[in-house]
């Protein structure tokens, strides 16, 4: 069975979604996720979807989830490169995904990450 | 042909009777009475100006044949009138029967001019049947071109108010709306953005509604859709050019903009937008 990678790259998870999403493939990448954020303790998800040309309202959803079972982890998740069809097709549907960090590619999504992981840290430096 | 020899007769030498009697009719006649739309006095003056050339056109042999050189004046009036009534917002309906209306007092004057020949009135009336069909379709088919071609033009200038976006600054985006919102042209103006927003990578989008006359419930969330979808995509947006009575109804209506950055004018817009990406004015 086809799966969607995720790849590590230090205290980040990496994924890139290159094909056009189904539903099982969609709950076999939330499970994976998840399994990797636990895995390698990781603090943040860079979830690319510039290749993605159709979404349907339980993609939708499932992008929605996996940033809050994210949240509940402790990693911050970014969606980069989303196509203009796909951000309106989403926004007909009435999925705003509230809550959602996003960014415009890759490069600005990993700044974001960085960003949020750096302010996290002087938050904890300020507690202690 | 003897038969349209009777009409062009009865035409010429009972003209003032049709005409008072057709006028009768039109102005007791709801669907074709103007009502304010056009003056009694211009709808004589066509009528008069319609029962001569009908009478010159209906000296030839085949008075239907709208194509003949003979029918010539007949043919360019018709589209004359049918092209006004169109600008003046009458139906196809009514600009027909004010052909059609003119078959009552045609067949009355038929009526009386052939006497107790029945043969001959059955032909009679059936030519100026043929004859008044032709020319009332024509007027018809007229009309429809007239509307298309007002309905054409409007598309062509709703196409050139259509909004276009310019780029400020580096990274930063603007998109002047002017004119109503509408689903459609909603739906063209945030693709055009959102395209314009991954061929460039710009992350700020300005929307500015200075010539938006209205905004209702409809237009702010058009609005707020737009806003939505350049954030999925990862850009933000301003939105300026909102002026006090805009502010007072969108509040008035309960439309919720929290979380959309507004500004009153494109320069603070700007100002804001230049700040974020990280630029400094310095004097």
């Amino acid at each position: 069975m086809e799966r969607i990678p995720v790849l590590r790259m230090g205290n980040f998870l990496l994924v890139t979604i290159q094909v056009d999403m189904h539903d099982q493939l969609a709950l076999q990448l939330q499970d994976d996720l998840t399994n990797a954020i636990e895995r390698n303790g990781a603090k943040g998800v860079l979830i690319d979807i510039s290749a993605l040309e159709m979404v349907d309202s339980f993609i939708g959803r499932m992008l929605s989830d996996i940033s809050a079972m994210g949240r509940i982890l402790d990693c911050a998740t970014v969606l980069v490169g989303m196509q203009p069809a796909v951000a309106i097709t989403l926004v007909e549907l009435g999925l705003s995904l509230p809550g959602i960090a996003t960014a415009l590619n890759v490069e600005r999504g990993m700044s974001l990450l960085r960003g949020k992981l750096s302010n996290l840290d002087d938050h904890d430096a300020n507690e202690r | 042909m003897a038969s349209s020899g009777m009409i062009a007769t009865v035409l010429k030498q009972r003209a003032g009777e049709l005409n008072a009697q057709w006028l009768k009719d039109l102005s007791t006649s709801n669907a074709v009475s103007a009502q304010g739309r056009i003056t009694p006095d211009e709808l004589e003056q066509q009528s008069r100006q319609f029962l001569q050339l009908l009478s010159a056109a209906a000296q030839v042999r085949n008075p239907a044949d709208l194509k003949s050189p003979e029918a010539r004046p007949l043919r360019e009036f018709l589209e004359g009138l049918s092209r006004s009534r169109a600008q003046q917002g009458f139906s196809s309906g009514e600009t027909a029967s004010f052909i059609f209306s003119f078959k009552r007092p045609l067949f009355d004057a038929l009526r009386t001019e052939s006497g107790k020949d029945a043969a001959l009135l059955a032909d009679e009336v059936w030519a100026a049947t043929e004859l008044l069909d032709t020319l009332g379709l024509h007027t018809v088919s007229t009309f429809q071109k007239a509307r298309e071609e007002l309905i054409n033009r409007q598309q062509q200038e709703m196409l050139e108010l259509s909004t276009p976006v310019v780029k400020l600054w580096d990274g930063i985006l603007a998109l002047p709306m002017i004119g109503t919102l509408d689903s459609a042209r909603t739906q063209i103006v945030m693709e055009s953005l959102l395209q314009k927003i991954v061929d460039t990578g710009s992350e700020i989008a300005i929307i500015d509604i200075t010539g938006v006359p209205t905004v209702d419930t409809l237009v702010a969330q058009h609005l707020l859709k737009t806003v939505t979808a350049l954030r999925l995509m990862g850009a933000e947006c301003i939105i300026s050019g909102i002026r006090p009575q805009i502010a007072q109804t969108i509040v008035h209506l309960g439309v919720d903009l929290q979380g959309v950055t507004t500004k009153a004018n494109l320069a603070d817009a700007l100002a804001l937008a230049l700040k974020r990406s990280g630029y400094k004015i310095t004097h």
